[in-house]
């Protein structure tokens, strides 16, 4: 490949080398100047409506827009100069002028780009004294609802669905002043990616009808993790409030999902705020199962598996260490796994992204180390196993086919009802309760944190099951999940070289993963 | 005057039916075109560039040098196009439509000239919608045309009628709708002559600057270049629509640099009876007025009207005598431009429509001091920081309108209401 020229230019004094055919506006971002804009965004055509990123170039007769503007050799561009700043406040105030200040009822208060950029470069007033425009809320359909009073007209939602999703279905209806997003007749924002232009408005017009009123964004912590809900390993922020998971949105990563999720793993989130919990050890007693401490379960499990062979009926929801430390249990035994199964859906404008038709997390990795995916879970299970069920919840398997075990461990966040007979049971986080990495499907390893607390005695499955080999004999001292890892990376070949600290949040592929291209960013002139 | 009013594009309509083919040829129509198709296209741009012919649509670029930056085919294997911009929708310009009408024919001479020129087969010509008499006798002369192939060579010409909106005139929006798509203007770059309509390589020009290479073509550059009076930049002659209060409204075309004040007060017989001329917008909506002491100071060309305090635009002269209140004029002009605003961008969505809100209010006697303030500070935001410079045209009659009628607009602010019938008497 031809070596790709390079562009010098100053940014606001600093200098700035990038490669040719550059936007300043992303030319900036690499000087740690965020130029501020509304239309532009990495992930779409550039449409240079807004005229918020104006900024002076030197020698150049008008103000000129970063985002449709490329860089040349020697330019000089000023960011916040009193021209830059005089025209940008301009159009905050124009932009505003129609607003109906009801921020203190919007849902995008709080990470709303209009307030940031008002607060950092508006006026402090308006001068605006004639009535405001108003047209009524409108059903977008599937998570989306239209509030125009609030709408810029930036058109991000109209070219993700155009260029992106390559399902138009939205317009810009009208013109001038009286101008709105449109839907075309009979369309309905029912794409299963649409709900991104929830994410992409930058302003409180666009709303995901699930989160409606639901939280103020400064009430949210924000972890970032992976969604769990399908083999595509999509990364995504987990938002909780009060320790309830209220929200998912897409975290940018070019190799796996460029910048957007889909409404399907968006959405389902619930799950992981599952209220049916074990929430302490249990033991079988004479009267049944009993709450335990952890020490007592811990023996009990240990003394059931007793070098027997061992059975590991696992869920593809865990994590590759939990996955690799139930590898270390089975004694000559083996495991197996099940995935729940959907229609695929891609978003044809971003190469290799679809909600895949595997719908969990981890189902690369757990092959990877050695489980065997079926549709008959328990077929594997010999005659007097013990059988270790772990993250499954069983659903839709008789109690009777486990019973051909000779004896049943559960790890898990709930007690299968199939598993009945459980000698043990160890409670353990769920997926968004603790840390570990997955392996997506083209064999990406990646990081997934903790984005809120386990309910009661529970613990994180990796510590769980460390301290399990530990009392069979096996040596573990695993004080974090990162341990875990390094273990299993010197231990298999494809893990060879990962560690948390280079895998970052991003991710890196296995070594024997096969080669794939970045996302290319779709940033280029439209049409 | 006569020498000064010599007909150049219209030459002939009056005496003779040019409509017709037959008329148009007996007047020695179409050779001009055989000339041009006897020259190679790089000479017959020459021709064009050495006439310092300057595009009639408002921009006043210069045409030969706008056809030389179509790439070569050998550079960029794509086919050319030509696209005419016959979407006359400026308030006060009809000067287009006069030349369709009338010597539809030179038009299509003109158009198949430039065609060669540019070494294009294809030719759109981008109608505006209400010119529905226009229309019907452009396309009954191309129909004339149907089985001339000795005049219409290889060339396609479609004739694609707007749908109403005014920002299809600008060139890029007239692509947007001609690809059929809503007429929003581009982002430039690309430009026209390397990525244009389909994404080819374009040449858009307006009516009046085609049909001048017909004439240029078959009487030399350098005769073309001699018809001026003034600035030698400006050469040829000028089609001015003239409306408002004047006593003979019309189409007339003159030489480049012949004096307004003959203009109006001869040409166009003065004002009407027992009325003053107050002011004059020359060039169409979107320049800045002109009062009268600035008007009658002023030569017919591109200089002469920039020294003039205004642009000469597309030649719409609209004439407003001492019974017209101001604000109202300039209200209904921003009113316009608010309601023609694509709404692309910030400034000209929102900009264009809170000043009709404040125009309006001031000329319903609600007005502010503040407001004349606000008006051209808005103004100022709205002036050369959007895609087109339609946000510009609003602001440009009523920056200009405020600066040189203050006196009407404030008051209306102290509450004296404007009475046409003392005005005009006083």
């Amino acid at each position: 490949m031809a070596e790709k020229k390079m562009v010098n230019l100053t940014i606001e004094g600093r200098p700035v080398s990038v490669v040719e055919g550059t936007t300043i506006l992303e030319a900036a971002k690499t000087a740690g100047i965020l130029i501020p804009h509304y239309c532009y965004h990495p992930g779409l055509p550039i449409a240079g409506v807004c005229r918020m990123c104006l900024v002076e170039v030197e020698k150049a007769p008008k103000l000129a827009p970063s985002c449709a503007t490329t860089v040349a050799e020697g330019q000089v561009v000023r960011v916040y100069s009193d021209k830059s700043l005089d025209a940008r406040k301009g159009v905050l105030e124009m932009l505003l002028i129609n607003h109906p200040l009801d921020c203190p009822i919007c849902d995008q208060s709080g990470e709303c780009e209009l307030q940031d950029y008002t607060y950092q470069e508006g006026r402090e007033d308006s001068r605006y004294r004639e009535p405001k425009r108003f047209n009524p809320a409108e059903d977008f359909g599937g998570d989306v609802i239209y509030v125009p009073n609030r709408c810029i007209l930036c058109t991000r939602c109209v070219r993700f669905m155009d260029d992106v999703a390559h399902e138009p279905t939205l317009n810009v209806s009208e013109r001038g002043d009286r101008a709105l997003i449109g839907k075309f007749e009979g369309k309905d924002l029912t794409h299963p990616w649409a709900a991104n232009v929830v994410d992409l408005c930058p302003v409180g017009a666009l709303l995901s009808k699930d989160f409606l009123n639901k939280a103020r964004a400064w009430e949210l912590d924000r972890t970032a993790s992976i969604c769990p809900n399908c083999t595509q390993g999509c990364n995504v922020i987990m938002e909780t409030r009060e320790n309830q998971l209220v929200r998912m949105r897409p975290r940018p990563n070019e190799n796996v999902n460029a910048f957007f999720m889909c409404d399907w793993g968006r959405l389902n989130y619930r799950w992981m705020n599952e209220k049916n919990r074990v929430e302490h050890p249990m033991v079988r007693g004479k009267n049944g199962l009993a709450a335990s401490d952890w020490e007592a379960a811990i023996s009990a499990a240990a003394r059931a598996l007793n070098g027997k062979k061992v059975f590991v009926a696992a869920s593809p929801m865990l994590s590759n260490e939990s996955l690799y430390l139930l590898t270390q249990l089975m004694q000559g035994g083996s495991g197996a796994f099940r995935v729940t199964e959907g229609e695929e859906a891609p978003l044809p404008g971003v190469e290799d992204l679809a909600l895949r038709r595997e719908r969990a997390a981890n189902v690369y990795g757990a092959e990877k180390l050695g489980f065997n995916k079926t549709k008959d879970l328990l077929g594997g299970l010999g005659l007097g196993d013990v059988l270790v069920i772990a993250g499954e919840d069983l659903a839709g398997i008789d109690a009777s086919s486990v019973a051909r075990a000779g004896d049943v461990i559960v790890i898990g966040s709930i007690l299968p009802e199939a598993a009945g007979k459980a000698s043990v049971v160890l409670p353990i986080a769920n997926y968004s309760e603790e840390e570990g990495t997955v392996t997506n499907l083209r064999g990406r390893v990646q990081r997934f944190t903790q984005a809120k607390q386990a309910p009661g005695e529970t613990r994180p499955s990796w510590l769980v099951l460390g301290d399990l080999l530990g009392a069979i004999g096996k040596q573990t001292n695993f004080f974090l999940p990162s341990e875990v890892f390094a273990q299993l990376a010197s231990s298999n070949s494809s893990f060879a070289g990962l560690s948390y600290d280079s895998l970052g949040f991003k991710g890196l592929p296995l070594v024997d993963a096969p080669p794939t291209s970045p996302k290319a960013p779709i940033a280029v002139a439209a049409r | 005057m006569a020498r000064d009013v010599q007909k150049i594009v219209l030459r002939g309509a009056d005496d003779h039916d040019l409509t017709k083919l037959a008329e148009y040829e007996a007047l020695g129509g179409y050779k001009a075109l055989a000339k041009a198709r006897a020259m190679t296209p790089e000479q017959v741009t020459d021709e064009l560039i050495t006439s310092e012919l300057r595009g009639r649509g408002g921009a006043f670029f210069p045409t030969g040098r706008k056809w030389s930056f179509v790439p070569p085919k050998d550079k960029l294997p794509k086919p050319h196009y030509l696209v005419v911009n016959a979407d006359e929708s400026e308030p006060g310009s009809f000067k287009d439509n006069e030349i369709m009408a009338r010597v539809p024919h030179r038009f299509i001479e003109g158009c198949l000239i430039t065609a060669h020129a540019i070494d294009s087969e294809h030719v759109f010509v981008y109608i505006r919608g209400e010119y529905s008499g226009p229309y019907e006798i452009l396309v009954g002369a191309l129909e004339e045309l149907r089985n001339r192939t000795d005049i219409r060579g290889d060339v396609t010409i479609v004739v694609h009628r707007g749908a109403g909106a005014y920002i299809c005139g600008e060139e890029t929006a007239l692509m947007e709708s001609l690809e059929g798509r809503r007429g929003n203007p581009r982002i430039k770059p690309p430009f026209p002559a390397v990525s244009g309509v389909f994404g080819m390589p374009t040449t858009i020009n307006n009516v009046e600057t085609l049909i001048a290479a017909a004439p240029i073509l078959l009487n030399g550059a350098e005769w073309y270049k001699k018809m001026s009076l003034s600035s030698p930049k400006s050469t040829g002659t000028k089609l001015y629509s003239v409306c408002g209060n004047v006593q003979r409204p019309g189409t007339y075309e003159v030489v480049m640099g012949f004096p307004f004040k003959e203009f109006l007060y001869d040409l166009c017989g003065g004002p009407l009876h027992g009325r003053k001329f107050k002011a004059v917008i020359p060039g169409g909506a979107s320049v800045p007025i002109q009062n009268m002491e600035e008007a009658e100071a002023t030569l017919m060309d591109y200089e002469g009207f920039v020294a003039g305090g205004s642009m000469l635009g597309s030649g719409g002269v609209i004439v407003i005598d001492d019974a017209q209140p101001m604000v109202t004029v300039i209200a209904r002009l921003a009113r316009f431009f608010a309601h023609e605003s694509c709404g692309q961008c910030t400034q000209c969505r929102e900009g264009t429509a809170w000043t009709t809100k404040i125009l309006e209010r001031i000329r319903d006697g609600e007005g502010t001091v503040e407001d004349l303030d606000t008006l051209l500070d808005i103004g100022e935001q709205m002036t050369g920081k959007t895609i087109c410079v339609l946000s510009d045209s609003c602001a440009v009659p009523v920056v200009s309108g405020i600066k040189k009628f203050r006196g009407e607009f404030e008051a209306l602010i102290q509450g004296k209401r404007f009475h046409p019938v003392t005005a005009a008497v006083a």
